[in-house]
């Protein structure tokens, strides 16, 4: 029998097995995913948050572990265990060494990511080649990895893991870690979690999924259902507004679109119904998956005018372009009287002010509801431009709680051969909002601490079997 | 390309309001300048190469863009294994091969004459073709001096064979052809990137990154990719056996006509005299380097390259091992009575090697070395743009 299962295939579930064979261990990890698309979501990711009390290599400056842990306080809204939110920012200090022997590099924060030159450490090349490195490191080290293998049940004495079943398979160990990521994929669970708004539309329907396509909640439903306690809502999922052209699957970073705050945004009827300018825009990027959601047929449409061109990041797929607005709300399919009446009664309320994009300047709507309160400055220069948006799901929240050990728990018992990392126990620490960077780094934290464990209970099942 | 693509292509381009129709993208140029525009909104790769840092300064890829990043690209592969976006996504990104594949446009629209540019395309067998008349040539030179490719040993005695002049002329007005057709290309190639004042940081950073082959290292030192995600040195390591090894051969060749003209030193030089060692020297770097290049071609990802461009990379690195051997050859059996014979090879091989530089794998250095100064110039730069951070 193996020593360590692991169930996952992403740098949650890889960290485990790492530290677990690090630590003697005997290690399965079993990928759902082809070789190609192996990596979960970590594939899609590109830094860690890291505290750090003076400049380290990559990073600039310090990340005390206070600034760190109101960071937190802040973006979940208090929605968070402080004691297991303060090990993830310690352990956070000292795991890029670690990561560093597996073959992850780090290089300075990108172009146009500045603003975490500070707080977080990126990856070289990003997240899938972080992936590629421990898996190569995994091989190098004898983790036995299994791709195309999607585990369908798991069998359970109380709380005790037993073994997995991947088909036909079933396959025992003395010690088990999930890390198998969320339900974002799960169209049909995502749906329910929705339910239908008042004009009587499914709104999940209409959400595009930026990770990978098979995060799909087959072991954290398992494991609910067999009486694993959770935490986080069901219906919390972290949701930015990405271009309606992205694919269905894995649209990742590219397919965000970073205007907004440059312009005005419409609903299918053509009407505003957000500040546009209320912060910066990595403060409020993650907001606009929902109100968009919100919207009729859960579209949206983002224009700006030439004045904008080269403020922001370029998007992957080029909007719609034109001379004249009615030539724009034709290309969109919007109505031409309502997007003219529209931008008419913004660009009339817009009272001046000097533009400055780089501060929270004095450029505002006067008496327009909803206001537009930074950045607000008449669509007037031709060639406009629009990009369609829709709801791009990152991940879900709702997950397994955990102690400091990464013990799954049964009515508030920690089992002992059953641990779990990554995004299925994040909500312990993130019930909800986020913060860049702050999902690797729970699960590298996490991934180590139920890898170290998992191995120390098959080292206890050994001796048990032994005697 | 058909004639309906690059009718359809044109017609594209006149929609989209492109300035000169006639300069429709090339099916490789649209496909470099889509992969960029997806890799511009993403950035991950940003730490590998000069490619992307280069990129991010720009929001569309034109002709000039498209033929510039292309050339700062190493073809390392590192961006490949870690794309997100890379097969089997939708998005079918794969920098290397869609860079490598505008490069063969560069070679071939930059090249002058521009009629002989398009040997590119058939860059295996201009190679084979060279090298065969290179060959007939000497062949048929020493026997029509002498009457016979076996004239008993000559004591190493090359100009009994070959008088130096002859040799000194044919020699000195191909490879001064060459230079003047790579030149010219590169020459087009610079002011088609529109580059600004070169200082004197920019041409130091350029010559060193030049040097060492920087962009090999994979932007952390660790190397670049071959067969798959693992990272090694071993290519840099080549290829600086083989370019450094074809230096010292140059010197040896310069340095013996500077004895022969100036010193008034004939060949056969001893052993120990400096155009024969760096002459062996050189020649182990260009045994070893290109044998290593080639063995690691062989098994190369196909992905990290285009197909059509395997038989210049092999064409090249054959004929350089061809000329290395036949040199040592000639070295080994110079008192003997295959002299002549070897000597014919050797300069039939040396001759074809020469002759194909500016048509041939050679010039990707030139062009390459030229992306490189061009960014070192622009990365001192302000940007252009103001991409909001925060």
């Amino acid at each position: 029998m193996i020593d360590v299962l692991v169930i996952g295939g992403g740098n949650a579930a890889l960290c485990a097995a790492l530290t677990a064979r690090e630590a003697g261990a005997s290690v399965l990890l079993l990928e759902a995913a082809p070789r190609e698309w192996r990596g979960g979501n970590s594939q899609h990711t590109r830094n860690l948050r890291c505290m750090h009390d003076s400049p380290q290599d990559v990073l600039t400056d310090a990340y005390s572990e206070e600034e760190f842990w109101r960071d937190l306080q802040s973006v979940t809204g208090g929605l968070t265990d402080e004691s297991l939110a303060r090990l993830v920012i310690r352990e956070s200090s000292r795991c890029r060494e670690w990561m560093r022997r597996h073959g992850v590099h780090f290089q300075p924060s990108l172009s146009g990511t500045l603003h975490l030159a500070r707080t977080n450490a990126f990856f070289m090349g990003g997240g899938k080649a972080l992936v590629n490195a421990y898996y190569r490191s995994a091989g190098q080290l004898g983790v036995d990895v299994r791709y195309d293998s999607v585990v369908d049940a798991l069998d359970l004495a109380g709380d005790r893991f037993v073994a997995a079943r991947v088909g036909a398979d079933r396959i025992e160990a003395r010690a088990c870690v999930v890390a198998a990521g969320g339900f974002e994929s799960n169209r049909e669970w995502l749906r329910e979690a929705w339910g239908r708004n008042d004009a009587g539309e499914w709104p999940a329907d209409n959400f595009l999924i930026r990770g990978t396509r098979f995060n799909r909640g087959v072991v954290l439903k398992a494991l609910i259902d067999a009486g694993a306690d959770a935490v986080g809502d069901p219906t919390q999922c972290h949701s930015v507004a990405i271009d309606a052209r992205a694919p269905l699957y894995d649209g990742g970073i590219c397919t965000r679109v970073d205007c907004v705050s440059l312009g005005i945004v419409v609903n299918r009827h053509a009407q505003r119904f957000y500040d546009e300018g209320e912060d910066f825009w990595p403060k409020r990027y993650a907001i606009w998956g929902r109100l968009i959601a919100q919207q009729p047929s859960q579209i949206g449409y983002s224009l700006i005018d030439a004045k904008a061109i080269g403020r922001f990041m370029p998007p992957v797929f080029p909007g719609a372009k034109a001379a004249t607005l009615p030539e724009l709300a034709l290309k969109l399919g919007l109505d031409e009287t309502a997007l003219s009446r529209t931008v008419r009664q913004f660009n009339s309320a817009c009272d001046g002010g000097a533009f400055d994009h780089t501060v929270l300047d004095d450029c505002r709507t006067d008496g327009l509801t909803p206001p537009k309160t930074h950045w607000a400055r008449p669509l007037d220069t031709p060639p406009y431009f629009g990009y369609m948006l829709r709801p791009g799901i990152t991940f879900t929240y709702l997950g397994l709680k955990v102690d400091e050990r990464a013990a799954v728990h049964f009515g508030g018992k920690p089992s002992p051969n059953l641990f779990v990392a990554g995004e299925m126990m994040a909500g312990n620490v993130l019930g909800k909002g986020y913060t860049a960077g702050v999902g690797m780094t729970i699960g590298t934290v996490f991934g180590r601490i139920a890898g170290a464990q998992a191995a120390a209970s098959a080292r206890k099942g050994t001796l048990r079997d032994a005697a | 390309m058909t004639l309906l693509d690059s009718l359809a292509l044109e017609a594209a381009g006149l929609a989209a309001g492109a300035p000169h129709p006639g300069l429709a993208p090339t099916p490789a140029e649209a496909e470099l300048a889509r992969v960029m525009q997806i890799c511009n909104a993403c950035r991950y790769c940003e730490g590998f190469c000069a490619v992307f840092p280069a990129m991010t300064r720009r929001l569309e890829f034109g002709h000039a863009d498209v033929h510039y990043l292309a050339n700062l690209c190493h073809n390392c592969g590192a961006c490949l294994y870690a794309c997100q976006y890379a097969p089997p996504h939708e998005f079918a990104v794969v920098v290397p091969r869609a860079a490598a594949l505008v490069r063969a446009d560069t070679y071939v629209d930059y090249a002058w004459p521009k009629a002989l540019g398009t040997l590119y395309r058939h860059a295996g067998l201009t190679s084979a073709l060279t090298l065969a008349s290179g060959l007939a040539l000497f062949l048929a030179l020493a026997l029509a001096r002498n009457g016979t490719l076996f004239p008993g040993p000559l004591a190493g005695d090359f100009y009994a064979v070959f008088p130096h002049n002859l040799l000194a002329m044919l020699f000195g007005a191909v490879f001064a052809f060459a230079a003047l057709a790579l030149g010219i290309g590169v020459a087009r190639f610079w002011r088609d990137i529109a580059p600004g004042a070169i200082s004197a940081p920019a041409a130091g950073e350029a010559t060193l990154d030049i040097l060492r082959l920087r962009y090999l290292g994979g932007g952390h030192g660790a190397g670049c990719n071959n067969e798959d995600d693992a990272f090694s040195l071993s290519r840099r390591r080549f290829h600086h056996l083989t370019f450094y090894g074809f230096l010292l051969c140059f010197a040896a060749t310069s340095v013996a006509t500077f004895y022969h003209f100036a010193l008034g030193r004939v060949a056969p030089y001893p052993l120990a005299s400096a155009p024969v060692l760096l002459g062996t020297t050189g020649g182990i770097g260009l045994l070893v380097g290109p044998a290593g290049l080639l063995w690691q071609n062989l098994r190369r990802d196909p992905l990290q390259g285009a197909p059509a461009q395997a038989p210049m990379d092999r064409g090249f690195i054959v004929l350089l091992l061809i000329v290395t051997m036949t040199g040592f050859a000639l070295l080994a059996w110079r008192d003997t009575g295959a002299m002549a014979l070897l000597l014919a090879m050797h300069l039939g091989t040396v001759m074809a090697l020469f002759a194909t530089l500016p048509y041939g794998k050679f010039a990707h250095g030139i062009y390459r070395s030229a992306a490189l100064l061009k960014w070192a110039v622009e990365k001192r730069l302000p940007s252009t743009l103001q991409l909001s951070d925060e």
